[in-house]
């Protein structure tokens, strides 16, 4: 795994701090999130204490800091989600699965994931799981959703 | 196989022939042959499917291995393209089907399973009727008989498309396609002819105003930045566009990137950078991907790189993914975050345009500033100011999307009353209920009611309403809709968003949510502690917006108590019912709704007694069911299974 770190840091030669965001974005890319080997590598790679790379990342909504499940579920927050009912999805999707946003399930199976908007407000609600949409969603619709993905699976 | 029975066209002969002439128009044979580049006549049946991400997401790449499919069986010799978004979110995936001499038809949701029948007919010369969407006129192909052009149809007929010119019209991956349309045209002219000061000037006159919000005049803004004395310079593309609800200027990058591009490089010139950075939302893959295939097309075609056609100007573009912090919309924040520093504003003044990247003059502007620009110099600043309103000139790209008919993206002149917006081009509320509100602008922005409707869409007269227009979101509620809710909602964004650095956005969004959670909430008692707080906290609402609009550094902060201002101005009787009556007439807040059954329609089909989480319901089988109002924690599974209609809640 540290190989594959340095493959991506030298793609950045100049090492500044300006790369720090990119190269964060490349690897988890790469990984599916930042583990805590890679963060301390690239602290050493462009100078900076691990402390003030952890400040930067949290700060932004796209790094994760747990593995990503075989299913990664992004779940649209859109307004127009919202007033469809999408709060109740949320609820329903965080209570299935016994995690909150952001969190993997223990299994490794699922992660949840919220976003801001995926810009399908006519199919609103909607999740993507993976590559595939479920899209006009109702509540009750989401035990066969994650059943059909864990039966797949078997 | 677009390869193959699409006009194979020259790059040599587009640079001489077009883009290096710079008469007004272009001798007969280029213009022919361009026309046949653009598709306005065809050699081929065309087929276009609109893959934006609206399209993606509706189904239109089953569609597009289904078109193939239905060739190949049939060996027809067909041009297969993929387009850009056309607006019509509600009727992807859109399909345009063009035969040789006839005119261009347009179907509606044309999923993989209903394509044949489109197909079949369109190819016996028979339009499917209840597909069509509409057809595209023309003065040179025979027109169908009995199809509705799309002009006239209510959601296009009050558009005016110029930033949508091409959309869904050339496939966003072709340069040639571009140009053909009249595209780099504008761009090359300009850097060979015209000073930066005149580029200044030009837009300065057009009366190009910000459209990111702010509505700053754009030539202005590009003087300060060219006026100060440096060595270098930078020009931001802002495409970290993360309210949520509006998407137009991912659509305009999935739709049409060269635009975006030729603003970007005409607006470089203007400014005297030789870097240009496009700061884009990392979730835009799709854009992501498109943008950097026509960076490198741009190269290709010396549009892009060293001493372009011999002006001795030069640019570079790099493209910066955001790495998904709201707050990095507002441009010193971006500033920090292109550093690699956590996106938190900074203090102005000093303006990015007098210090900002890396401490140099810095022009930040949007998509949609940008998408404009090629245009004015296209048709001039004459052109631009007669088109919009007297306080606010040129189109504005708008998303229409909530409890409305036609949902997507479109552009009207600035000054367009919001009701047009939403009767007409909407097509008004769908299931014969009755209009709430329209939330315009985002989280930032806030409410128009019924009552002041009619207020035209422009800065000045939305800013007299106590509304920000903010990046073009239009989100429309209806009857069914809590606007409480929709508060607390917009409360809970900007409290997650806030980067933290001004206390009284920090904190005081916070506590603002609070209260929107407390007069939400299920009473547990009504004497004692928690009924004094409440109450004290709402009466503290209207003051705590005020400190927070007053004190807080960026934009983000000024803003975000707008919703709850706006709901209070105008929906006054909705807080009391919330408050006092511990009612919610939408049925929209979970802790203050139980569900009933209506005796007289239910069946006892046990439906729903199984999916009931909190086992609530009970009876028996083809009887009757009841619903526990201890137990009913409001969720509403119930009310969706039902399929009688017998559940209502109260």
């Amino acid at each position: 795994m540290d190989d594959q770190t340095s493959v991506i840091l030298a793609r950045y030669p100049r090492g500044h701090r300006d790369c720090l965001i990119p190269i964060l974005q490349d690897i988890q890319d790469e990984f599916g999130y930042l583990s805590e080997p890679s963060v301390i590598e690239v602290g050493r790679y462009i100078d900076m204490p691990t402390g003030k790379i952890y400040g930067l990342a949290t700060f932004y909504n796209q790094f994760r800091f747990e593995p990503r499940g075989r299913y990664h579920i992004r779940l649209c927050q859109g307004t127009s989600c919202h007033v469809t009912g999408a709060a109740g999805i949320v609820s329903e999707l965080e209570k299935r699965l016994k995690i909150s946003s952001g969190q993997t399930t223990r299994d490794g199976m699922f992660s949840v994931e919220l976003v801001a908007c995926m810009g399908a407000c006519h199919l609103s609600p909607l999740i993507q799981v993976n590559e595939n949409y479920h899209t006009r969603l109702k509540q009750g619709d989401i035990k066969e959703i994650v059943d059909s993905y864990l039966e797949g699976d078997e | 196989m677009a390869a193959k029975t699409h006009i194979p066209v020259e790059k040599e002969y587009l640079v001489n022939n077009v883009l290096l002439n710079e008469s007004a128009d272009l001798p007969d044979d280029v213009e022919k042959f361009l026309r046949y580049v653009r598709r306005d006549r065809v050699k081929y049946p065309v087929i276009l499917v609109g893959t934006g991400s609206c399209g993606l997401i509706s189904g239109a790449c089953d569609t597009v291995h289904e078109i193939n499919q239905y060739l190949e069986e049939r060996e027809i010799k067909a041009d297969v393209t993929e387009t850009g978004c056309f607006g019509f979110c509600s009727m992807e995936p859109l399909v345009q089907v063009q035969l040789p001499g006839k005119a261009r038809v347009l179907f509606r949701n044309v999923t993989a399973e209903k394509l044949p029948f489109v197909l079949d007919g369109m190819f016996n010369s028979m339009v499917p009727e209840d597909m069509v969407l509409g057809q595209i006129r023309s003065s040179s192909l025979e027109l169908w008989k009995d199809v509705p052009f799309i002009e006239e149809l209510p959601f296009f007929s009050m558009q005016y498309r110029n930033l949508l010119k091409n959309w869904g019209r050339i496939n966003p991956l072709s340069i040639e396609e571009y140009i053909a349309s009249g595209g780099y045209r504008p761009f090359v002219k300009t850097i060979r002819n015209y000073t930066h000061e005149e580029v200044c000037d030009i837009v300065e006159e057009s009366g190009l105003q910000g459209r990111g919000g702010g509505g700053f005049l754009t030539g202005k803004k590009w003087k300060v930045a060219h006026s100060v004395m440096a060595d270098q310079r930078y020009l931001i593309c802002n495409a970290d566009e993360s309210d949520p609800g509006g998407f137009a200027n991912r659509a305009m990058i999935e739709s049409d990137p060269h635009r975006l591009l030729e603003g970007i490089l005409i607006a470089a010139y203007a400014v005297g950078t030789s870097s240009a950075y496009i700061y884009i939302r990392n979730d835009y893959r799709i854009a992501i991907g498109r943008l950097e295939k026509a960076i490198e097309q741009a190269r290709e075609y010396g549009l892009l790189g060293h001493n372009i056609y011999g002006s001795g100007f030069n640019i570079d573009i790099i493209i910066r993914k955001g790495a998904g912090a709201f707050v990095c919309g507002e441009e010193t924040a971006m500033i920090n975050s292109i550093e690699g520093k956590r996106g938190m504003p900074r203090p102005k003044p000093p303006y990015p345009a007098v210090s900002g990247l890396f401490g140099k003059p810095t022009v930040v502007n949007n998509v949609e500033t940008l998408s404009n620009i090629p245009m004015i110099f296209e048709n001039g600043p004459d052109w631009f100011r007669s088109i919009g309103s007297e306080t606010a000139r040129g189109t504005k790209m708008l998303v229409l999307s909530g409890k409305v008919v036609n949902q997507g993206i479109i552009e009207v002149p600035m000054g367009t009353r919001v009701r047009e917006l939403i009767y007409d081009a909407g097509g008004g509320i769908p299931g014969k209920k009755k209009f709430k509100a329209v939330q315009i602008g985002g989280p930032s922005g806030g409410f128009i009611t019924d009552g002041n409707i009619d207020v035209p869409y422009d800065f000045e007269s939305l800013a007299s309403e106590g509304v920000y227009m903010g990046s073009g979101g239009m989100v429309i509620l209806d009857e069914d809709c809590c606007i409480i809710d929709t508060v607390k909602y917009f409360m809970d964004f900007i409290q997650k968003e806030s980067c933290g650095k001004c206390i009284p956005c920090r904190e005081g969004t916070r506590r603002m949510l609070e209260v929107y959670e407390n007069i939400t909430k299920r009473p547990v008692d009504e004497n004692g502690h928690t009924t004094l707080e409440r109450f004290k906290g709402v009466m503290q609402l209207e003051s705590l917006a005020g400190v927070i609009k007053d004190t807080s550094l960026c934009g983000l902060g000024q803003k975000a108590p707008n919703p709850v201002i706006s709901s209070l101005r105008y929906f006054r009787s909705e807080y009391e019912e919330h408050i006092f009556d511990r009612e919610c007439s939408a049925g929209v807040c979970k802790e203050l709704r139980l569900f009933y059954i209506d005796v007289d329609k239910c069946t006892g089909c046990t439906a729903c007694a199984p999916k009931c989480p909190e086992s609530a319901i009970i009876g028996t089988k083809r009887h009757p069911f009841f619903i526990v109002e201890e137990k009913c924690t409001g969720c509403g599974i119930c009310y969706d299974v039902c399929k009688f209609s017998a559940i209502y809640v109260k």
